[in-house]
């Protein structure tokens, strides 16, 4: 199994966990990962908020590149992924747009190939048997609150690999490695992570509403796909738990980080120092003969 | 009160929100305000019949000064510069719940980038100017760099804001666990970028 | 040959764009015509007069009338004529309307089209023979399919009026979705105290046969001479003999099956009626929960039937009988997409419910002996929401048509559980209110204003638990805000769908479905109880959702069309029906394969022309049933050897019809 590795800015920088892990577990699955040379941003919201055509533009740009290598995409970040599956299904479908921003392309899309989030091929069948397979170290005792947000599952007619209403891959992925994911109801709300910065107010209450949520429903942990999400839960849950009242500390992982601790993955515990909030609490509770040292090993 | 006269108005006074009187009239700044939506993002404002739903389900509608189906409502009368000087436009997280739960098919999430790219082409200014500069200064870090780089990104941000010290420390956390670069990587493709910008409405101001 | 031309202004509608006396003029210029007249309107009294007139009087032969479209006024004109001694068939009509004026603005051309079109009638005309109907037999005996309370009434009816009705009913019991409520909209009645008796009545009445746990297979034949075969599924106890006493029905040990009547919320035996009053009031086996039929072991409801009418042994009965005429009455189902409805969490927080489950809560005889509780706890609930159009108006989700009779339940459910449990608040969720029917208004204004509905504008987008409590995030469009109720049980008004198989039974009658597969009536406003196939009638919510009022109404209605073709002495077959040339036809059969109606069998003949005085040789060959045939063409068109022939549409007449125009567009260089 090969595909094109689309990172984004995100796994570059503030999220460069997410974008390790996934090439670590990727390594360990017999997944071959082969970054795409010389990718651009997808726009994210901006792009789209601003400017429509510029927000199929800029996607498709990495997509030809990836085309020419032959080579279906992944995209972990569920923004991204977001973004050029939007792209894709777009150019596929207009046939004027297509041309018209070929025109300006080096490397011209045709659609020829396709774009996949790093959840849907880590939970596609064969592989979740695998990394079943794999595991050596369950991870019995972690109760995560499985936060699938918004990008990653809406629009359903252009994404929509899992149920938008009663999404299950990254429950079945956790489950897989032996967590014990908690049944609540923000699975698929919105963060309101494009807004981070500049209306952060929104942010704030809309994190303590999902973090609130998760605590009450046993959750040790929230694990998500998506890097502005995590950014966004590990950076506003002070604030939120000050406008609420509530203690809502709570370590937020990127699923593959998971992974990769349940299949013992070299390299992955020095990720876990790198977290805004402190992921020791959550690790502690993994029921296991062998103690988990403070701080991890990197 | 409605009546039926020339011209398509909405009389607003400066601080009353509601009570409003309407004069409406079918003409043509109503019908073109549908028209440039449809062309923008494809979607037809008349094909909203009003249940609430986007409201119901839209995260960021408590913060609104309008409720997300009244910019449909609004968009259906033609009340242009009530649409386009909203806050919900630009409030909207674009998390799509909208769209995906909307009984009727309508995007209202493509409908509100449509109103923001009108409300920016026609000068109106930003009702949340902060959101706007945001967005405007990520597309134009992709615009120089082909890549975000968070740490000038916020930077540069913040000076057009002028709110230098929130988040701050935040900042200064991811920078110590090595998140924030020092140096924005650059794409090589840079000129192909370009162009793809200046085909679009944002290529003609350059920043 | 002495032909007349009539040539009708409709008002203004065909005057105001052809020069009608223009037609009149040329009309008087072609072959045949011995007389041609305009008037306003033909086909009222005068007009009809002056064509009867003219008949007398310049003897005319045939006639064509240069008019609107057949469809509308054939049949007027044929009886005209006929009253003025000519076969009717001798007339044929010029649509100059529909074909002509209303597609054209007022120029030159718009009148030469007219005449062009009467000029194509005279040809053909010219040619018509007189043809004739023949007289068919009525079996006097309606079969009913469904015994729900369209079913019902449509049966109590038709028997009332003399005639012998079998009403077929696919459950073990008639009386339908009705049976399941408590009370009903707009009087609250009770739904027992009102259909009960009703099914009753059936069961007792000396015309009616009820075959309840059957369903019809296939449908041979035409109006007035169906043949349906039924089959009688095994119900495993021998009506004869079966008491009802029910002493099986507390001993079977096969319990906790799902009710199908209760909708799940209460539950059965492997032996069962689906509820006390049913009608036939005998149990059936299901035999695929039955332990004797699973196992070969138990048989406790055959030790403990006191008149031994266990029987095991029986077997499904497949029988054909004979009927004039069906009732199609099989009614509806509600939607139950648990996927679909994800967003309120239907099929999975039990106290999420939909309001055919509520209506079981709320039955004094139903799982709960009609005390509101919720399912998942038993507790009484203080706090209840209903959300209106829950798969109705949805496109996306759902169906985009409005399920019609929701409002009206809503307002009655919120009104009901306020005067059950006095504490209790209730919210309605709803888009629009639909209430336009005698006394609707009035009653959902009585559950605002006196039962404290509170009644919420905009939908809801999410359904989803907090404690032993549902949070329903909803809006409220009057204010323009979103809003949160937390509340104890949501109930969901579902959408009123066809049945799964609705288009495979449509399928078996030959009767047309619409694009959701509610049956298709004729006519939309003047034939709402007729299908295009005769003999056939619908009543109930078969073809859209309808409330109580409009079904009964509608089934009296199919009924009094049953009654009205029995009381006739016969009925006449098509006399435009499709014939085959015997000694041409090659009996390849294609025409069989293509008749919309089933009316060509394949036959075997003598072969006149290969066969001698000693050897008889014989062939194949297509027969048209004149009793069935719609004359419809399809089987002429498709012949290649050209043997079948349409009676009225013969292609000696048509070809007359082209030679016409042509000639005409030859000579005045339009060709
Ligand atoms: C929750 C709810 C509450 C309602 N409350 C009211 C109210 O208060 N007042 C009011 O006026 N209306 C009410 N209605 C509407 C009412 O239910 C319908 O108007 C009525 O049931 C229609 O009757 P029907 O006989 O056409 O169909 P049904 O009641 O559906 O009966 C059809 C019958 O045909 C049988 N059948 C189906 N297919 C076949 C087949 N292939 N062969 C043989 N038999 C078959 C079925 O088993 C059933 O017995 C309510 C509807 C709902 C959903
Ligand atoms: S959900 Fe759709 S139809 Fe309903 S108000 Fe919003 S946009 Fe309009
Ligand atoms: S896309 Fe925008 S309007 Fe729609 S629900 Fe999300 S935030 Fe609200
Ligand atoms: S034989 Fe079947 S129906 Fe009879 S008691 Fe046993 S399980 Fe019940
Ligand atoms: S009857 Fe009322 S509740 Fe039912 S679908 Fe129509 S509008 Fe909605």
């Amino acid at each position: 199994m090969k595909y094109a590795y689309y990172p984004g800015c995100s796994l570059e920088s503030t999220a460069k966990e997410f974008g390790e892990s996934t090439v670590l577990v990727a390594e360990a699955l017999g997944i071959e990962l082969v970054e795409i040379p010389d990718w651009n941003c997808c726009g994210a919201t901006s792009g789209h908020a601003l400017d429509h055509k510029l927000s199929i533009a800029l996607p498709a740009r990495t997509l030809g590149i990836a085309e020419n290598m032959g080579l279906d995409v992944v995209a972990p970040c569920a923004a991204c992924y977001n973004r050029m599956k939007s792209a894709e299904v777009a150019m596929k479908s207009d046939e004027a747009l297509r041309s018209e921003i070929n025109s300006s392309l080096a490397n011209p899309y045709e659609g020829k190939i396709t774009v996949h989030s790093a959840l849907e091929i880590f939970t596609a069948p064969d592989v979740l048997n695998r990394i079943k397979e794999r595991v050596s170290y369950p991870l019995r005792g972690l109760k995560p609150a499985c936060y699938y947000g918004c990008l990653l599952l809406r629009p359903p007619k252009i994404v929509g690999f899992d149920d938008p209403e009663a999404p299950q891959r990254l429950d079945e992925a956790m489950c897989a490695v032996g967590a014990e994911p908690v049944e609540w109801y923000f699975k698929n709300e919105c963060c309101g992570a494009s807004l981070g910065i500049s209306k952060s107010a929104v942010s704030v209450k809309l994190t303590g509403d999902i973090i609130s949520n998760a605590k009450k429903h046993g959750a040790n942990c929230i694990v998500t796909v998506c890097p502005l999400c995590l950014t966004n839960l590990e950076m506003r849950q002070g604030a939120a738990g000050k406008m609420r009242g509530e203690d809502l500390t709570m370590p937020v992982f990127y699923f593959t980080e998971l992974l990769g601790l349940a299949m013992e993955v070299p390299g992955i515990r020095k990720l876990f120092a790198s977290h805004l909030v402190d992921v020791n609490p959550a690790l502690d509770a993994i029921e296991q003969g062998e103690p988990v040292p403070a701080g991890a090993e990197g | 009160m409605t009546n039926f006269s020339n011209k398509v108005t909405s009389l607003v006074s400066e601080n009353a929100q509601c009570c409003c009187e309407l004069s409406l009239v079918e003409g043509p700044t109503g019908s073109e305000l549908k028209r440039r939506i449809q062309e923008l993002c494809g979607e037809n404002v008349l094909e909203c019949y009003q249940c609430g739903e986007c409201t119901a389900g839209c995260p960021v509608a408590y913060a609104m000064d309008i409720a997300p189906n009244q910019v449909l409502r609004l968009a259906q009368l033609g009340l242009e510069d009530e649409v386009l000087g909203s806050s919900a436009i630009w409030l909207c997280a674009g998390c799509e719940t909208c769209a995906t739960r909307c009984p009727k098919g309508v995007a209202l999430s493509r409908v509100m980038d449509a109103c923001r790219q009108l409300a920016l082409e026609r000068g109106i200014k930003p009702k949340e100017p902060e959101i706007a500069k945001f967005h405007d200064q990520f597309l134009t870090e992709v615009k120089r760099f082909g890549r975000v780089h968070e740490l000038t990104l916020t930077a540069l941000y913040k000076v057009r804001t002028k709110d230098f010290f929130s988040d701050v420390f935040t900042g200064i956390q991811m920078f110590l666990k090595g998140k924030l670069a020092l140096i924005p990587s650059l794409v090589k493709g840079r000129d192909e970028i370009r162009r793809l910008f200046s085909r679009s409405r944002h290529g003609s101001e350059d920043s | 040959m002495r032909i007349g031309v009539f040539v009708c202004w409709c008002g203004s509608n065909i005057a105001k764009t052809v020069d009608v006396e223009k037609v009149v003029e040329a009309a008087r210029e072609m072959p045949g015509v011995v007389y041609a007249t305009d008037y306003k309107y033909m086909c009222s009294e005068p007009g009809q007069n002056m064509i009867q007139e003219a008949i007398r009087e310049h003897k005319l032969d045939r006639i064509v009338v240069a008019s609107c479209s057949p469809r509308l006024h054939e049949p007027t004109f044929q009886r005209c004529v006929e009253a003025a001694g000519l076969n009717p068939y001798m007339v044929e009509m010029a649509n100059i309307r529909e074909q002509c004026s209303w597609v054209h603005e007022r120029t030159p051309e718009a009148t030469q089209h007219a005449i062009d079109l009467v000029r194509m009638a005279v040809a053909k005309v010219a040619k018509n023979e007189p043809l004739s109907r023949s007289k068919l037999d009525i079996t006097r005996r309606a079969l009913v399919i469904g015994g729900g309370v369209a079913g019902i009434q449509a049966a109590l009816d038709i028997a009332d009026a003399g005639y012998p009705v079998v009403l077929v009913e696919r459950t073990p019991s008639i009386g339908g979705h009705m049976a399941q409520y408590d009370k009903t909209f707009p009087t609250l009645d009770c739904a027992a105290c009102i259909l009960t008796p009703k099914m009753v009545d059936c069961a007792s009445h000396p015309l009616i046969e009820i075959w309840s746990y059957s369903e019809v297979e296939e449908v041979n034949g035409f109006v007035g001479n169906f043949e349906v075969k039924i089959r009688r599924r095994a119900k495993s106890v021998d009506e004869s003999k079966c008491t009802g006493c029910g002493l099986c029905l507390e001993k079977c040990p096969v319990k906790g099956i799902p009710s199908e009547f209760d909708e799940g919320t209460g539950t059965r035996r492997a032996i069962y009626r689906p509820f006390p009053q049913a009608v036939p009031n005998k149990p059936v086996i299901d035999r695929e929960h039955c332990r004797y039929f699973q196992t070969g072991k138990c048989g406790v409801c055959q030790k403990i039937c006191p008149v031994g009418a266990i029987d095991y042994e029986q077997q499904d009965q497949v029988v054909t009988e004979k009927f004039g005429a069906i009732v199609v009455a099989t009614g509806f189902d509600v939607w139950r997409d648990e996927q679909a409805m994800a967003q309120f969490g239907y099929g999975k927080y039990p106290d999420v419910i939909s309001s055919l489950q509520f209506e079981r809560l709320m039955n004094a005889s139903g799982p709960t002996d009609g005390k509101i509780v919720r399912p998942s706890d038993g507790k009484v609930p203080r706090s209840i929401a209903f959300i209106s159009c829950v798969g109705s108006r949805d496109e996306v989700h759902g169906y985009p048509y409005c399920s019609k009779v929701c409002c009206m339940y809503n307002a009655k459910q919120a009104l009901l559980a306020k005067d059950k449990l006095h504490d209790v608040q209730t919210y309605v969720f709803y888009m629009d209110i639909r209430a336009n029917g005698k006394g609707y208004e009035e009653f959902v204004r009585r559950a605002i204003e006196e039962y404290g509905a509170n009644y919420i504008r905009g939908r809801v987008s999410r359904v989803y638990p907090d404690g032993d409590q549902l949070v329903v995030k909803g809006a409220d469009t009057l204010l323009g805000r979103p809003l949160e109720v937390r509340v104890d049980l949501v109930v969901l008004a579902t959408a009123m769908k066809p049945h799964d198989d609705a288009k495979e039974l449509a399928r078996k009658l030959g009767i047309s479905t619409d694009q959701y597969d509610w049956f298709s009536e004729a006519h939309p406003k003047l034939r709402p109880v007729e299908v295009l196939t005769d003999g056939i009638y619908l009543a109930g919510a078969c073809q859209y959702p309808k409330d109580i009022p409009d079904t009964v109404a509608q089934a009296s209605g199919a009924a009094s069309k049953v009654i009205g073709l029995f009381s006739k002495e016969a009925i006449l077959s098509e006399a435009m029906t499709a014939f085959v040339n015997e000694d041409t036809c090659v009996g390849c059969g294609l025409c069989a394969e293509v008749c919309p109606f089933g009316a060509i069998d394949l036959v075997e003949v003598v072969d006149r022309e290969k066969s001698t005085r000693d050897n008889q040789v014989m062939k194949t060959v297509a027969r048209v049933n004149e009793g069935v045939c719609k004359g419809c063409g399809t089987c002429a068109a498709a012949c290649r050897s050209g043997s079948a022939r349409l009676r009225g549409f013969d292609t000696k007449q048509i070809l007359a019809e082209i030679d016409a125009l042509a000639d005409a567009a030859l000579s005045s260089k339009r060709l």
